[in-house]
């Protein structure tokens, strides 16, 4: 470590950056994989790791297919620039030059839904998670954390899967275990004839949303960082079938609307249920700039929305 | 009009029987005949490649981009000792690890899957950097000259040669499918942005293998090879 006093940033896309350099030095067969997004914030670790942060210009197809041709040579690359740079413009790519080849990588975009509200549709993409779920063999991590990032970072930096992490600049006040499965974070007794209260499954940095939306709500809250897989089972077990009334379950993700729709379905598949998708709209685009907080309330992803949203299943 | 000459009698009789074994007749395939001298040459005089040992990490790989037309890069691994001939008998079938489009899966000594165009070359960029300077191995992709319109090629081909990889050769095919044709060549495409660049005949061996030899320290080479007669770039200027 650089033994600097400063203390580690709570900006998801500044620590990811930050720990890129600890990183190279923990994992020798890592490279980072760059498409000119990020380099300004890497001097360190450039300097530190000649030749391991390869930068390949504005070039995005070149930067999934390098990052294939690496991943086929035994490295583990790890691959950075916005969303809809990453995922969406090279998406062949993806699906071909890592999911086919059968190799793995690391992709960790940055800008998520709408962080760039100010630049518009060009920046924003609200179905990156939708389309890397749509492949084979990806794990889709949503941190809502700076902690869950280093943490999730040195985790997938050891292993050889496809891992898509996606970074926002919305965040928890505290990070949560980033294990892979789905957190009870609030109880609430059930009613006398024992059915469970409903359930709100936050997705990474919805969390505090959520918290805030339902306060004073009679719902349960649970939490992931990790859509996808969905932890079916953690799932399964929050909404117990047989007895009596089935409870309901609100997912509120910070992307597309109904993304986890076919994961929690399956999920659920052999009991009754009710369940609302909130999310980001997909209907048409929001052609309006402001600030991300502009947008999250355009989209009722903020308190006040996903309070009316989750209303709806009370009663 | 795309017009093959066939195969030059350096390639084995008994490699062209493998050829026609996958295409089934005796006709010449162009996108698969085309591509046997280079991918036979390859092979029998440049690449150092154990079908005893396909996963060697120091083994020279090659990387067939143009993937519609795997036939004699097939031949040539059966013919090397990579998997059995026999395999060439039914091509595409269900239980058959050989397809139209090749799957590194499925089949010993195949590099990478392919068959969507633009993917073989910036994987090679790729294999190369993460080869350089950590194994003696080579990477040779080679593409069509209908492939390089995939723009995709563009940004491989430039960040290659800023690059430098001497470790890196492409091999154009050029059958002068194009329906937009290359004004001007190929060849110095790929020299502007830094790379060695020759051109040779299919049928002149001695210079079609002393072009696949050819390796410089400090760029990536590039050879291309015309299947049809037509003048090289440096004839026609």
């Amino acid at each position: 470590m650089t033994g600097l006093a400063t203390a580690p940033a709570l900006d998801l896309r500044t620590r990811f950056y930050e720990e890129l350099d600890p990183l190279l030095d923990a994992h020798p067969d890592v490279d980072v994989v760059l498409a000119v997004i990020g380099s300004g914030y890497l001097s360190r670790a450039i300097a530190r790791h000649p030749g391991r942060v390869i930068d390949v210009g504005i070039r995005e197809q070149a930067l999934i297919g390098v990052a294939g041709g690496l991943a086929l040579a035994g490295r583990r690359p790890i691959v950075h620039t916005f969303a809809s740079f990453l995922v969406e413009r090279p998406y062949e790519q993806v699906k071909l030059d890592l999911g086919h080849q059968d190799v793995g990588a690391v992709l960790v975009s940055a800008g998520a839904s709408y962080d760039v509200s100010a630049g518009g549709r060009t920046h924003q993409a609200p179905a990156d998670v939708a389309l890397i779920s749509a492949l084979p063999g990806w794990t889709v991590h949503v941190p809502g954390h700076a902690d869950e990032v280093a943490e999730i970072l040195h985790r997938e930096a050891a292993g050889t899967g496809r891992v898509y992490v996606r970074l926002s600049g919305q965040r928890n006040a505290r990070p949560g275990p980033v294990d892979g499965r789905m957190h009870l974070v609030r109880d609430v007794a059930a009613g006398p004839d024992g059915t469970l209260a409903p359930l709100v499954l936050a997705v990474g940095p919805m969390l505090d949303t959520v918290l805030e939306a339902t306060a004073d709500l009679p719902v349960r809250v649970a939490w992931t960082a990790t859509p996808h897989p969905l932890d079916a089972d953690g799932l399964r077990a929050l909404l117990p079938a047989g007895l009596g009334i089935a409870p309901s379950l609100a997912v509120v993700e910070p992307y597309l609307e109904g993304t986890s729709a076919a994961a929690v379905a399956a999920a659920l598949a052999d009991r009754p249920s009710r369940v609302l998708h909130v999310g980001v709209p997909g209907e048409a685009e929001l052609r309006r700039y402001g600030t991300p907080r502009d947008h999250a309330a355009a989209h009722g992803l903020d308190a006040a929305g996903v309070r009316r949203r989750v209303t709806t299943l009370l009663g | 009009m795309t017009t093959t000459a066939p195969s030059s009698p350096t390639v084995p009789q008994r490699v062209r029987d493998l050829v026609a074994r996958v295409t089934g007749d005796e006709k010449h395939d162009p996108s698969a005949h085309s591509t046997l001298d280079v991918v036979w040459t390859l092979y029998d005089q440049v690449l150092r490649v154990d079908p005893a040992r396909p996963d060697d990490p120091d083994r020279d790989r090659f990387l067939l981009s143009k993937g519609h037309g795997p036939a004699s890069t097939y031949a040539v691994l059966a013919a090397k000792g990579f998997f059995p001939a026999d395999w060439l008998d039914d091509v595409a079938s269900f239980d058959s690890p050989l397809g139209h489009h090749p799957d590194r899966t499925l089949v010993p000594g195949v590099e990478i899957g392919s068959g969507s165009l633009g993917h073989g070359l910036p994987l090679a960029v790729g294999l190369a950097l993460g080869l350089r300077d950590r194994s003696p191995a080579r990477v040779v992709v080679l593409v069509g000259d209908a492939e390089l319109d995939e723009g995709s090629n563009a940004e491989a081909i430039q960040v290659a040669g800023r690059f430098g990889l001497g470790n890196l050769t492409c091999v154009v095919v050029d059958n002068h499918s194009d329906n937009l044709g290359w004004p001007g060549g190929i060849a110095p495409r790929f020299a502007l942005e830094g790379w060695a660049a020759a051109e040779v005949r299919t049928h002149d061996q001695p210079r079609l293998t002393a072009a696949l030899r050819r390796t410089e320290p400090d760029r990536p080479t590039v050879v291309v090879v015309d299947t049809t007669g037509h003048l090289t770039s440096e004839e026609a200027a």
